[in-house]
């Protein structure tokens, strides 16, 4: 057999010809950016992905993508998707979409993509309002959030995409942020190498609805404060002098400083094969902890859907040999009539 | 009466009594308890009426309360079969016979025997405690009432006691509970008798069920006890007035099957992936009554389907779509409350301009309404359920056999014109079943799909052939045809998102014209009979329409019958039919939803003929209600 040598591409090799009609300022751009510098670097032909979203202002991203694509309906990609890859697993199927149309309207099909663990990549794009519609709050909205639709506040409590993912049985879960190319091209880049669903949450700023709800997060003056980086077998450390960390006390965790009391040998070392931990990463939130970026948990050792789905089939040919049409439609309980 | 212990072997089948009445036609009902096995009592004899060569046509009536508490009315599960030695396409209206093996399996059914006819009931049932559960009054026993002696022929058959003679034996461990469950088996041994029906057959397969499938030979053993055992109660009984004997059918020479409407959709869609040559892929939400559809798939991967039990009605449509913009045969298969959660997704196929098929087995409503009930009542919502202006195309089948032969050309036509079909088929299609000729696979037409290839020509996803109006079909994976699709409204030829208002006005037109070029390509209506009279139906009242003419004839009156299949697009010739006649007349198993399209569109007035019972018509009914119209009466 030859091997076909892959294209070169380069990241505008995959910008479609459509002008790009998100607000300027927002934070899509950046995570367009990450998704074509992946694709180019992939080692997968440009024919074989497929863009999947519904609806939102996220949701635009397969027409600014120079591959197939289908814009569906909102928060149905993930089922959308489900039978892209049933279809043909041969394809690079990614899923781009925001917390609205994932975590509300889709939350089901979210749920099962993840159970199932369908060799699609979900990257949630998550401002925590609803864009499109203008500035309703969201399910990632934080209790209080005065928006049109709550003018009192809000009352329900968020969802946490990664807690969701994790107890839905994902088995490739991670966070990014949008102003962090460099960090969220290699995230996205793994997720679409494992073999099932990867999933992976990225801070995105609304500029005009929602503006600096994540700078506390991203910004360069606090990022390093209130975030930390996940890195499996490393410590948690984190803050601008690298000084802090986090500690298991009990069941809990906690924030320390670094020096006589407590030293690296005292932290938390990140595994990111362990399930438990990776909960009650999750569970870590601004201002109390520093927010946990990178990959939470990986498990590749569950087999995806679509390759269960595929061996199943062959395994059915295999035992009953050769598929006779006329065999099946006679049935085994016939009558003749002279 | 202790006869029916040990029948002689050399016995088993003996000819029918030479003196045997002869009848054209006979239909029995059984009916009981959920629990007491009546569904599989009436398939053992249908397949036995199949074997002796009659043509015939079932009906299950079963509640959708999987076993309710015994002995209540509503727990009462039904069969209902039709054999005659003529062609028949309807499983009868009042029986001739009916077996009812507990008090509410009487009360509920016993308007469906016809006057004179026979009642064989379990007698061991009919005690004080059953009558309270089904709500006879007390001191009151439904046997001993002198108007239902008066009116039909009860026999009162101690099933329970006889069943446990038969069986009992002193040197084996078998449970008075497996003994009891064989009761259905002795009734049908009764039946078989009486209609002179074999029972070698059935023995059989309870064998081959019970004792190599399950591994349980002293359970099959039982259950042919028990069936001998009846037949032998039946014969030597003399319970009865007579035995019967119907003549095989003279049906068309050929090899024949059993099939129900959902079998053969199942075997449709098989088929026409072989005849495509593409794989389908079933997403669909369990319902009822179109679950067997995805049952049925999902034991045919040998064939490269792929099934899955979706999460939800939306997302098992929206697998399907997903799957045919892969470039495979993407079909969901749901109910009348699941396609009207499916409508927005059938609408973004509309939008994409994908091949989709969705199989509704329609059902009593609305909201949840009678789940196991039939009706033809969402033809409006098949046609109109969606936002916006959007058209699909719409057939439907008109037999359990037909629903075959309209499965393929539902994937036909929607790869045709690259849009979605939504095929109609009912409940009383679904569960029903008749003898099917079964066709040569090769004779059947191969299906061309084109897939868009790269030319030198800029690839504009949305420019439309000229013959059929569809786009071109360009699968991912093919370098070069990049493109992008969507629910917004696309610009005619590149399909780019586009509000124009000119643009959506032509790609409004576009999407509507390509399901009326399919015009071309589908059968004209055809018309059988004579007379200035046209009796127009659709889907599963073509049985009861074609009966109901017969029956008029007899009268002395003549109608013609046509029977629509296509309704969206309509048959080329349906307004040139509908102008010869004075008058047409529209059976609808709803309040007449076809006919007001007819009328809409044609401009002619129809009268409705209109059954909302969740049952089938009846042929006397029907029949009536057509005379009655002609005679200018009122319906």
């Amino acid at each position: 057999m030859t091997e076909i040598a892959l294209p070169t591409y380069k990241p505008k090799d995959f910008a479609s010809d459509q002008d790009v009609r998100w607000c300027p300022g927002c934070g899509d751009y950046a995570v367009l950016t990450a998704m074509k510098k992946m694709a180019a670097n992939l080692g997968v032909k440009r024919e074989d992905f497929v863009f999947v979203s519904g609806i939102g202002c996220a949701a635009r991203f397969p027409y600014y993508m120079d591959t197939y694509g289908a814009h569906t309906v909102h928060g149905r990609a993930p089922a959308f998707a489900t039978g892209v890859k049933i279809a043909n697993p041969d394809l690079e199927v990614f899923l781009i979409s925001g917390d609205g149309d994932l975590l509300s309207i889709g939350g089901n099909h979210t749920m099962h993509a993840l159970r199932r663990n369908i060799n699609i990549n979900i990257v949630l794009l998550n401002n925590k309002i609803y864009g499109l519609t203008k500035g309703q709050y969201s399910p990632t909205s934080e209790v209080g959030k005065v928006t049109k639709s709550t003018p009192f506040g809000s009352l329900d409590e968020p969802i946490n995409p990664i807690t969701l993912a994790l107890a839905s049985g994902g088995t490739y879960v991670a966070r990014s942020l949008d102003v962090d190319v460099k960090g969220l091209t290699p995230l996205i880049d793994r997720g679409a190498k494992h073999n099932g669903t990867s999933f992976i949450e990225v801070y995105q700023d609304c500029n005009v609805f929602n503006h600096q709800a994540w700078f506390y997060a991203t910004q360069k003056e606090t990022r390093l404060e209130n975030t930390v980086l996940l890195e499996h077998g490393k410590p948690l450390i984190f803050g601008a002098e690298s000084n802090k960390g986090i500690r298991r006390n009990g069941d809990a965790v906690e924030v320390v400083t670094l020096g006589d009391e407590f030293t690296e040998a005292d932290l938390l070392v990140h595994d990111e094969t362990n399930l438990s931990q990776a909960f009650t990463l999750s569970q870590l939130y601004y201002p109390d902890f520093p927010e946990p970026i990178g990959v939470f948990y990986v498990d590749g050792s569950r087999p995806s859907y679509d390759d269960q789905l595929h061996s199943q089939v062959d395994a059915v040919v295999e035992k009953n040999g050769e598929a006779d049409l006329q065999a099946i439609i006679t049935g085994s309980n016939t009558w003749t009539v002279e | 009466m202790t006869a029916t212990k040990s029948p002689p072997e050399s016995n088993l089948n003996p000819s029918p009594d030479p003196e045997a009445k002869v009848l054209p036609s006979v239909s029995v009902r059984f009916c009981g308890d959920s629990g007491d096995g009546m569904q599989l009592t009436g398939s053992h004899f249908t397949d036995a009426v199949a074997l002796a060569g009659n043509d015939f046509a079932t009906a299950p009536d079963f509640p959708a309360e999987i076993r309710a508490p015994r002995g209540t009315t509503f727990g009462v599960s039904g069969y209902q079969v039709q054999f005659s030695s003529n062609e028949i396409h309807t499983p009868g209206d009042l029986v001739n016979a009916m077996v009812a093996m507990n008090p509410a399996g009487f009360k509920t059914n016993l308007e469906y025997v016809e006057p004179g006819g026979i009642v064989i009931v379990n007698e061991d049932e009919f005690n004080k405690s059953n009558f309270k559960k089904c709500g006879y009054e007390e001191g009151y026993n439904p046997l001993d009432d002198e108007v239902i002696n008066a009116k039909y022929k009860i026999c009162r058959v101690p099933m329970s006691r006889l069943t446990r003679e038969s069986l009992a034996s002193e040197d084996s461990d078998i449970s008075v509970k497996d003994i009891d469950r064989c009761r259905n088996m002795f009734a049908l041994g009764i039946v078989s008798w009486l209609y002179s029906r074999e029972i070698d057959s059935t023995i059989d397969k309870l064998q081959n069920y019970f004792g190599k499938l399950k591994n349980k030979p002293e359970i099959a053993d039982l259950n042919e006890k028990a069936i001998k055992a009846g037949y032998y109660f039946g014969e030597t009984a003399e319970f009865f007035p007579s035995q019967y004997e119907v003549a095989p059918a003279k049906l068309k020479a050929g090899e024949y099957r059993r099939i129900s409407g959902n079998e053969a959709i199942v075997l449709g869609l098989v088929t026409a992936a072989t005849k495509v040559g593409k794989p389908v892929v079933y997403a669909s939400y369990p319902i009822t009554p179109a679950s067997d559809v995805l049952h049925g798939l999902a034991r045919l991967k040998q064939f490269g389907i792929r099934t899955m039990q979706a999460e939800d009605e939306i997302a098992a449509v929206m697998i399907a779509i997903g799957a045919s913009f892969a470039g495979q045969i993407g079909v969901t298969g749901t109910s009348g409350p699941g396609l009207a959660l499916k409508s927005e997704a059938i609408g973004l196929a509309v939008m994409m301009e994908l091949p989709l098929v969705v199989v509704n087995v329609q059902r009593a409503g609305p909201s949840t309404g009678m789940p196991t009930k039939t009706e033809q009542s969402d033809l409006l919502q098949t046609m109109f359920g969606r936002p916006g202006e959007c058209p699909v195309i719409v057939v439907a089948a008109s037999s359990p056999g037909n629903c075959f032969h309209m499965a393929i050309e539902a994937v036909r036509l929607s790869m045709r014109a690259m849009c979605p079909v939504i095929f109609l088929s009912e409940g009383g299609l679904g569960n029903a079943a008749e003898p099917w000729l079964i066709p040569d696979i090769s004779e059947i037409p191969t299906i061309d799909v084109k897939h868009a290839e790269v030319t030198e020509e800029e690839f504009l996803p949305y420019k439309r052939d000229a013959e059929t109006g569809a786009r071109p079909w360009a699968i991912p994976g093919t370098p070069g045809l990049e493109h992008r699709v969507g629910g917004l409204e696309k610009q005619d030829g590149t399909g780019d998102v586009s509000y124009d208002h000119e643009n959506h006005a032509l790609m409004t037109r576009y999407r509507a014209e390509k399901i009326t070029k399919l015009q071309d390509v589908i059968p004209d209506l055809e018309v059988e009979g004579k007379g200035d009279t046209l009796v127009l139906g659709w889907g599963g009242t073509r049985g009861s329409i074609l009966t109901a003419a017969t029956m008029l004839q007899e009268r002395g009156i003549n109608v013609a019958t046509a029977h629509l299949h296509y309704i969206n697009p309509f048959p080329k010739n349906l307004g040139e039919v509908l102008g010869h006649y004075k008058k047409v007349i529209m059976p609808e198993m709803n309040t007449g939803q076809l006919r007001m399209l007819l009328r809409s569109q044609f401009l002619i007035d129809i009268e409705g003929i209109q059954n909302l019972c969740g049952r089938s018509f009846f042929v006397e009914e029907l029949a009536d209600s057509i005379e009655a119209i002609l005679k200018g009466g009122a319906v």
